[in-house]
């Protein structure tokens, strides 16, 4: 099962259907401890990909890979078909790889505008900007807010806001807007809503879905099976540092990945075939 | 079928509790209604939240409030006590502290505290001293000598704080100690006079030496003020500017308030800090030029209680000590609210005992404020 990702490689050809992210053959140990044996993923324009496995399956080590924040003993990854290596994940960052935490990545006293903006400021042009290294607080918050309201975060209505008068669905959607705002290629969200209420996490989903029909791929790390059912595309099914199937939710039930996840059933697919 | 998830888990969310402790039945509630309560909350929430929702946007409010109260009060205590020439005293008195105080401003912000920062002025001072005074080195050179020595000792602690990430109470602590024991070994314990002796110090006009250049007099009427006193508002316009309206200023904020969260947002957390200690480091050498222009000697026997007074305005000012909110305003109301009590209470004749016991209530009020504030909900 761990060679399959050379049939995998074969099949990547450019056009519109070419994946915007692949990595290939991704291995990496922490000591005696084998995280990831050999996993090939691939995200295409336009989809969420769910990714699943048990604790231990090398679901962290795997984004942490691919984000930059860890480095992997080898393997490749590719964006929009160049092959990229990031050192540290700033450099992911630059690259469009964003993601989003599940502890809420936002500073919950400074505002909505200076959270989407922080790191990234606008300076104002002239000597006020390169001398004074004055901000463009104006543009800014123009944008914050336009870009707030086309991903359709109704409930926030005053983007000069502290984060933490907010609830914990639109401190998210805030963490989310942030990472979709800026260019980026591909969104990774690790349990976006694992800190969250029901009808919180429901907001959150909305958002997800408004951004994978906007054309921006998603990988999507969730306990939450129902859910992933319901916005996923396919669902990499990750056991013992393997991608032990992937599945359409439209062709596949939940318990049958739950089932392949523990290792209770054998992938009747094997990975990379799309279902 | 052991390792199978609980039935809990995979339909509804799991994991850590959400940042705010807010018990689980009670949050569930509140979501419940969340979405319909954000928009009529302030109708039905009463005045208490309107004025809890007013002080956490302006962090520079209750302190205003609390000056403008004390400062009335001790008026009808002792008339007279709002006149210009008491006014006048009171900034003189204050330029220092209040120049300390910007520094620590800042280090609060990014959730940090120094508590070295009278002992470095101190030593920043001394230094400038003795390099004018029995090095006969220019005054000039020895003021930009004194304050790039409070930014390499800023960096000192900048370094252990951010880069060996010891806890800054204790780095700072310990430089406190040794700043202090450096700054008396420098000196013998002995003020430095210019021109040799007191009286010939008294001599020297200010204009000739740049050292005592922040003790010159400026009077508009009877509102007299020293240069010291125009550098200490000068410098909290020019950080107030900085905290606000640079991206090194939303840096400050942001370490301060979510370190994760700002590292995650490509802010050099390590570095920023390091450079926020620097600052106030040149702030603290600005100070020891203030101090040394105000008495026109160089002593090593100022009082200690710097270190402490410096934190209770910052805090009083309302700079959260957990960090990430307070602004630069705040802090020039809480050091002249430590000001208005410290010569109200010697003009309204009351024992100089009740001075700490004052500064000690509105230190824990202060930072009860800040916690009642900080639990705010929308």
């Amino acid at each position: 099962m761990a060679t399959t990702g050379e049939e995998a490689l074969g099949t990547e050809q450019p056009g519109p259907s070419a994946p915007v992210l692949s990595a290939r053959d991704m291995w990496k140990s922490y000591g005696r401890v084998v995280a990831l044996r050999g996993v090939d993923i691939d995200v295409y324009p336009g989809e969420v990909l769910g990714l699943v496995g048990d604790n231990g399956a090398g679901k962290s080590t795997l984004i942490k890979c691919i984000s930059g924040a860890e480095y992997p003993d080898s393997g490749t990854i590719f964006l929009e078909g160049q092959e990229v290596v990031f050192h540290g994940p700033l450099a992911a960052r630059h690259a469009g790889i964003e993601v989003v935490h599940q502890t809420l990545g936002v500073a919950p006293q400074l505002d909505i505008t200076s959270n989407l903006y922080l790191g990234r400021e606008v300076r104002r042009g002239g000597f006020r900007g390169s001398v004074f290294r004055m901000l463009d607080v104006r543009t800014m918050r123009r944008q914050a807010a336009e870009k707030v309201k086309s991903l359709g975060i109704a409930t926030i209505q005053d983007i000069t806001q502290a984060v933490e008068t907010l609830s914990g669905g639109q401190r998210q959607a805030v963490a989310v807007a942030r990472a979709a705002a800026f260019g980026s290629k591909v969104l990774i969200m690790d349990e976006p809503t694992a800190a969250l209420g029901v009808r919180e996490s429901g907001q959150v989903h909305q958002l997800i879905a408004s951004l994978r029909d906007s054309g921006l791929p998603i990988i999507l790390i969730s306990h939450n099976m129902p859910a992933l059912w319901d916005l996923a595309n396919r669902v990499a099914i990750l056991r013992l540092g393997r991608v032990a199937a992937i599945l359409a939710p439209a062709e596949s039930s939940m318990e049958e990945a739950v089932a392949i996840m523990t290792g209770a059933k054998a992938a009747s697919h094997p990975p990379g075939t799309n279902g | 079928m052991a390792n199978l998830p609980r039935q809990d888990q995979l339909v509804s969310d799991r994991g850590p509790e959400p940042p705010r402790a807010v018990p689980a039945g009670q949050r569930e509630a509140h979501h419940a209604e969340a979405l319909e309560a954000a928009r009529h909350r302030h109708r039905w929430q009463g005045p208490l939240y309107s004025l809890q929702r007013l002080l956490h946007r302006h962090a520079a409010l209750g302190p205003l409030l609390v000056l403008v109260l004390s400062a009335g009060v001790f008026e009808l205590l002792h008339p007279g006590f709002l006149r210009l020439e008491n006014i006048s005293l009171m900034l003189q008195q204050l330029a220092v502290l209040g120049s300390l105080a910007i520094g620590q401003t800042m280090i609060m912000l990014t959730a940090g505290i120094d508590l070295s920062v009278g002992a470095l002025m101190i030593l920043a001072q001394m230094i400038m001293g003795e390099l004018a005074i029995n090095s006969g080195v220019d005054p000039v050179l020895a003021l930009v000598i004194g304050v790039a020595f409070g930014a390499l000792m800023g960096l000192v602690n900048g370094a252990l704080t951010a880069r060996v990430r010891l806890p800054p109470f204790i780095v700072t602590l310990g430089t406190l100690g040794i700043f202090t024991a450096i700054g008396l070994r420098l000196s013998g314990g002995a003020t430095l006079f210019f021109g040799g002796s007191a009286l010939a110090g008294s001599a020297i006009s200010s204009s000739s030496n740049a050292l005592l250049w922040t003790g010159t007099f400026l009077s508009i009427g009877s509102f007299t003020v020293t240069t010291g006193v125009l550098l200490m508002v000068a410098l909290y316009i020019v950080f107030a500017y900085v905290l606000a309206w640079t991206a090194w200023g939303r840096h400050v904020y942001a370490v301060g308030d979510d370190l994760n969260a700002a590292r995650l947002a490509g802010i050099r957390v390590r570095s920023l800090i390091a450079s926020v200690y620097v600052v106030a480091g040149a702030i603290y050498g600005l100070a020891a030029w203030v101090q040394i222009g105000r008495v026109g000697s160089v002593s090593p026997d100022i009082s200690s209680t710097l270190n402490l007074d410096s934190i209770t305005a910052v805090v009083i000012g309302g700079t959260s000590l957990f960090g990430g909110r307070g602004v630069m305003i705040g802090t020039l109301f809480g050091a002249l609210i430590v000001q208005v009590f410290n010569t109200g209470l010697e003009l309204v004749g009351v024992n100089a005992l009740y001075l700490p016991l004052a500064e000690g209530i509105l230190v824990i009020s202060a930072v009860a404020l800040d916690h009642w504030i900080r639990a705010i909900k929308d």
